[in-house]
């Protein structure tokens, strides 16, 4: 029996309903003449508090709600790849055709009250069945078939999760929709269809057989990402900064060279634009690790900034919920979501309606806790059923610190729950020095566990030298603050040559052009031969130091050298690392004479 | 309770609070419907609902609820939300901050009515902005460059040339081989009748009066109307641009103003406040007005706004600039030191910032060296800037010659690129070479921004040598 109320009270996005008696929390609802999307937030007594995910504009007290049955769900299933969503997975491609189809003139913006599938009911995928027969026993999680869902991503067709029982019917190979039956299973003397398609409720984490450590690095291209704070296949991370410090550019940089599978991008109360520039950009761009156009494995989940607030909220469950379900058919998922303070926001701004008692700035108290589910989502797992498959899910998040103050809660509480932090830096910013990554402040908890990744795979020297950049850095940062104050010519040589060198590798290895086509991607090899360029020419220098030549004669020597060695990041090919040693020699030649 | 034709009149106010009217015993009123009300000696206002519960509605007067009395005043819900009718003839014509006429002109016809709300566009319908806009302003053509589509803000402090900016862009700006000049859209948000006069002059001047509607708000009128002004402008510009075709202009001054009015509803209804007493949907608010700018597939038209908004106390981070920048595609930020300085446009490049940048400039579109261009000259720029606070604390004659150089740099680029006329019209090939003469006085190993072929090509050295 489904729940039916009426509208009580309406006060932006929140709707106050009564005669709700037996409605659940979660529940979706449907509200007014229109039939909006909602959801129930709170119940006392038959009143039930709705969020809406679209605009209340109309609404009256008397129209009707009307409860749906089931939480709030997405639809999973051949087609997601590709695809744009709102925050409550309706589809914006479909939505278009939709309006242009019933003659609507405002096709171009998104109307309320539009009902259309996530995912396609015509479409017709081509079906291969796993090697099963009529009495095999299955249970949740096994592949009982594969579709190729894009010309990257094979679609392995999992048994939902909660069904245990024998094979009694599967599909020969062949053309199905999602709605048509593929398989029918018999559970406790009762016979369940299967489809390709099934739904999962967005605020419950799909179940997996076991967490395992990250262990792999997720290689991204960006030098200093990759080389000084690694992320992790399955880790979490945040990237904090004012406006216009490179959040967005970094993850677009992220969803676009990272060694995923599959790309979940969620922009959650930001510009359409640059939802816009993905849908544009993504299909003509490549992917670095396959060839394929990206768009290929890809689901972007929008809600801009002018979009319902409510629907802000649902977008970033929505979003884990799709990765999820990649990663249990063995995939490795990269999340990113830009930004969770507009999820914070919209929690606050729908905490306020309610008249919560706020904790910091307004934010509800269980800001913290929400943040921690949110992230708790990511990981390496297990995933159910045969054949075996490890899958994983990477979260980074954009933050948004108003005034760019990293002290304000949604930072301070994600920090506790975020394993890598890039902390964009206003200053960097404005001196154009992208990707504008503080690399004093900055950390990543997963140097150890990838550290053995890169001395297998590109050179065991990797961490030495790592960290022999990173000592320079940190030195360099101290030297800074004494010239500051009496100027570079008290120094002594050897500080003197590490102010030059960090200068080096600011320019010429930490400074990466997002939108430069060599620039743009460096391969983990021609990140390390960038690195030991610098760090041997480094140490050469610092013997001749040592032996009494002062560092500007060093510089002298190198003369024209240095240019080079600092556009090297632009002018050298990955596939030309030849030239990157060429010119180690020649600087190395150069200086030798000193 | 009398109704006619979907209106109907309510006298039960059982508060005022603020610019808000507890209205009692009403039936069938809608979140955010319009409403009229009638004070006792027969004047009219405006208003809306904010806040509707069984039979209470929470409505706020546009005008202000001075003078409104509990016994003798009348509310009619008027069954829609606020709109506004629209027409190509509304250009050239001046209305108050309602959309109303006020020019004393002949009526106009009126053309279909819109919902001042309008609606999101969607994202999937929307085309990437990148239509070079020549401004003719090197430090925004050179180094922030404005695009078709974009929303590009102004950051300014009272007193600095922000409107002389804005209306030296809105003359010169122009489309690279294509003559088609921007309809302007003006909404005047709470300014000072001087402000105002100093537009409205100079659309007369310019003779581009009939390619400009006026949307007029001053300081010394109700300031709940300021909360509208802006949105009936841009209801009027998706009107002209997705339905007429054509590519409008739109600045509006000064959403500052427009915060405030914000911040003053939300404290009247004791809301839960967010940084400085700002509400905590003031973000989702002013996205709601800032991304009504852009391009669709499928239609010719375009919206490009240009708010303005004046930092109180000159400081970015305030809630007012902060949320803008976080929402905008850039920011032009004006300086108050180069202003002291005498240096016209007093940009300051280092915090300003073009988002889209990258896509309307290049070969084709402006031309080849220009990103490397802006790279290297906000490279040299900012290095000079820093040694310029360092030459303050250890002395200029500390510095090696090197970085002598970067603060000579600095002041020159300063002099010869940032500062030019009112009424200078550079073009972009101009603003490039002028920034190729300032490379000249460094040396050349320290261009690393630039290619080699690109040094090759454009560098004053090596050009002598051809
Ligand atoms: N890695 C990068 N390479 C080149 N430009 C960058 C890079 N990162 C940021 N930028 C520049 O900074 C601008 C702002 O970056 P964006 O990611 O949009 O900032 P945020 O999302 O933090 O507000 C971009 O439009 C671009 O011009
Ligand atoms: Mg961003």
């Amino acid at each position: 029996m489904r729940v039916r109320g009426r509208i009580k009270r309406i006060s932006g996005p929140l709707v106050i309903a009564d005669n709700m008696a037996g409605i659940q929390m979660y529940e979706m609802v449907r509200v007014g003449e229109e039939r909006l999307i909602g959801e129930v937030t709170r119940i006392k007594g038959d009143m039930a508090y709705l969020q809406v995910y679209e605009s209340t504009t109309g609404l009256k007290p008397g129209d009707p709600v009307e409860g749906t049955g089931s939480p709030l769900s997405v639809e999973l299933g051949p087609g997601l790849l590709g695809n744009i969503y709102d925050g409550v997975q309706r589809p914006l491609s479909s939505i278009i055709d939709y309006l242009n189809k019933i003659g609507s003139r405002r096709s171009i913006f998104v109307e309320r009250g539009i009902d259309v599938s996530p995912l396609s009911r015509d479409k017709k995928w081509y079906f291969t069945p796993s090697a099963l027969n009529t009495g095999d026993s299955v249970s949740s999680g096994d592949v009982i078939g594969i579709v190729q869902e894009t010309g990257l991503i094979m679609h392995r067709v999992l048994l939902p999760p909660g069904i245990q029982g024998k094979v009694s019917w599967i599909a020969p190979e062949g053309s199905y929709s999602i709605v048509d039956p593929i398989a029918e299973i018999k559970v406790n003397g009762e016979v369940k269809e299967v489809y390709m398609m099934q739904r999962w409720p967005v605020r419950t984490p799909r179940p997996y057989r076991l967490k395992l450590e990250p262990s792999e690095p997720l290689i991204t291209g960006i030098r200093i990402i990759d080389t000084l704070f690694p992320m992790a296949k399955g880790g979490t991370g945040m990237i904090p900064g004012g406006f216009g410090t490179g959040k967005t550019v970094t993850l677009h940089g992220l969803a676009q060279w990272s060694s995923a599978n599959v790309i979940i991008y969620i922009g959650c109360g930001e510009r359409g634009n640059e939802m816009t520039e993905v849908l544009e950009r993504f299909p003509t761009y490549k992917d670095p690790w396959s060839g394929k156009p990206l768009m290929e494995r890809t689901v972007l989940i929008a809600n801009t900034s002018n979009m319902p607030v409510a629907a802000r909220e649902a977008s970033i469950y929505v979003g884990v919920t799709i990765a999820e379900y990649y990663r249990d058919m063995g995939y490795d998922v990269l999340l990113v979501a830009d930004s969770t303070s507009r999820w914070a926001e919209a929690l606050r701004e729908i905490a306020g309606r309610l008249e919560e008692m706020p904790a910091e700035e307004g934010y509800p108290s269980y800001l913290a806790s929400r943040l921690a589910e949110f992230y708790e989502r990511a990981g390496r797992v297990k995933a159910y059923g045969s054949p075996e498959r490890v899958g994983s899910v990477t979260l980074v998040g954009a933050v948004s610190p108003p005034g760019g103050d990293f002290t304000e809660p949604v930072t301070t509480h994600t920090r506790r729950f975020a394993r890598v932090f890039w902390a964009l830096d206003t200053s960097l910013a404005y001196r154009r020095h992208y990707p504008a990554i503080n690399w004093i402040s900055s950390y990543s908890a997963y140097i150890d566990t990838v550290s053995d990744w890169w001395s297998k795979n590109v050179d065991p020297e990797w961490k030495a030298y790592r960290e022999e950049i990173m000592g320079i850095l940190v030195r360099e940062n101290e030297l800074q603050e004494i010239v500051r104050l009496i100027g570079v010519e008290s120094l002594d040589e050897k500080d003197k040559l590490i102010l030059d060198v960090a200068r080096m590798i600011k320019d010429g290895f930490l400074k990466q052009n997002a939108f430069d086509p060599v620039d743009a991607f460096s391969t983990p090899k021609k990140q390390f031969e960038l690195m030991k360029l610098i760090i041997d020419y480094y140490r050469d220098a610092t013997k001749k130091v040592e032996g009494g030549t002062p560092a500007s004669r060093i510089k002298e020597l190198l003369g024209r050298l240095y240019v080079d060695i600092v556009k090297a990041r632009f002018s050298v090919p990955n596939e030309k690392l030849e030239m990157i040693y060429k010119l180690k020699k020649e600087a190395l030649k150069a200086i030798s004479s000193a | 309770m009398s109704s006619l034709y979907g209106i109907r009149e309510y006298s039960r106010i059982a508060e005022i609070r603020g610019p808000l009217l507890i209205v009692e015993g009403v039936r069938k009123v809608s979140y955010d419907e319009i409403v009229e009300v009638e004070l006792s000696d027969g004047s009219r206002r405006r208003g809306r609902v904010l806040d509707i519960s069984n039979n209470i509605a929470v409505v706020q007067v546009f005008e202000g609820t001075t003078g409104i009395t509990t016994t003798g005043t009348k509310v009619r819900f008027l069954g829609r939300a606020l709109e506004l009718p629209v027409s190509e003839d509304m250009l050239g014509r001046i209305f108050n901050g309602l959309g109303e006429l006020i020019d004393g002109g002949p009526e106009i016809v009126a053309g279909e009515k819109y919902d001042i709300n309008g609606s999101p566009i969607n994202p999937a319908i929307r085309a990437y902005p990148e239509d070079f806009i020549q401004t003719g302003i090197s430090a925004i053509d050179g180094m922030n460059t404005l695009v078709r589509g974009q929303k590009l803000p102004i950051f300014s402090g009272s007193g600095l040339p922000h409107n002389r900016l804005a209306v030296q862009i809105a003359r010169q700006a122009s489309v690279k081989g294509q003559n088609e000049e921007f309809a302007v859209i003006f909404a005047a948000i709470g300014i000072k009748y001087d402000d105002y006069i100093f537009f409205k002059k100079f659309f007369e001047e310019t003779g581009a009066l009939n390619r400009v509607a006026m949307f007029v708000n001053l300081a010394d009128e109700p300031a709940m109307i300021r909360l509208v002004t802006p949105r009936v402008a841009l209801t009027l510009a998706e009107y002209l641009a997705y339905e007429v075709g054509m590519h409008i202009l739109v600045i509006l001054t000064d959403m500052t103003n427009y915060a405030e009015a914000l911040r003053e509803i939300s404290s009247a209804r004791e809301e839960v406040p967010g940084r400085q007493g700002y509400p905590g949907y003031m973000y989702s608010d002013l996205a709601s007005i800032y991304e009504r700018a852009g391009r669709v597939h499928g239609k010719e038209g375009s919206i490009t706004q240009i708010p303005i908004l004046t930092m109180p106390n000159d400081d970015i981070t305030h809630p007012i600039p902060d949320l803008t920048g976080y929402i905008t595609e850039g920011q032009i930020v004006l300086s108050r030191d180069l202003y002291n300085k005498g240096i016209y446009p007093p940009i300051n490049v280092l915090m300003s910032l073009s988002r889209l940048m990258k896509e309307g400039i290049g070969k084709g579109k402006t031309r080849e060296d220009h990103s490397q261009v802006s790279d290297q000259l906000y490279a040299a720029y900012s290095r000079g800037v820093e040694l310029r606070s360092l030459a303050a604390v250890i002395g200029e004659e500390s510095l090696n010659v090197n970085d002598r150089k970067f603060l000579r740099f600095a002041d020159l680029f300063e002099k010869k690129f940032l500062k030019q006329g009112i009424r200078e019209n550079r073009d972009v090939e101009t603003t490039l070479d002028i920034a190729w003469e300032l490379f000249a006085e460094l040396p050349e190993e320290e261009l690393t921004n630039i290619k080699e072929e690109t040094i090759k090509r454009y560098h004053p050295k090596h050009r002598a040598d051809i």
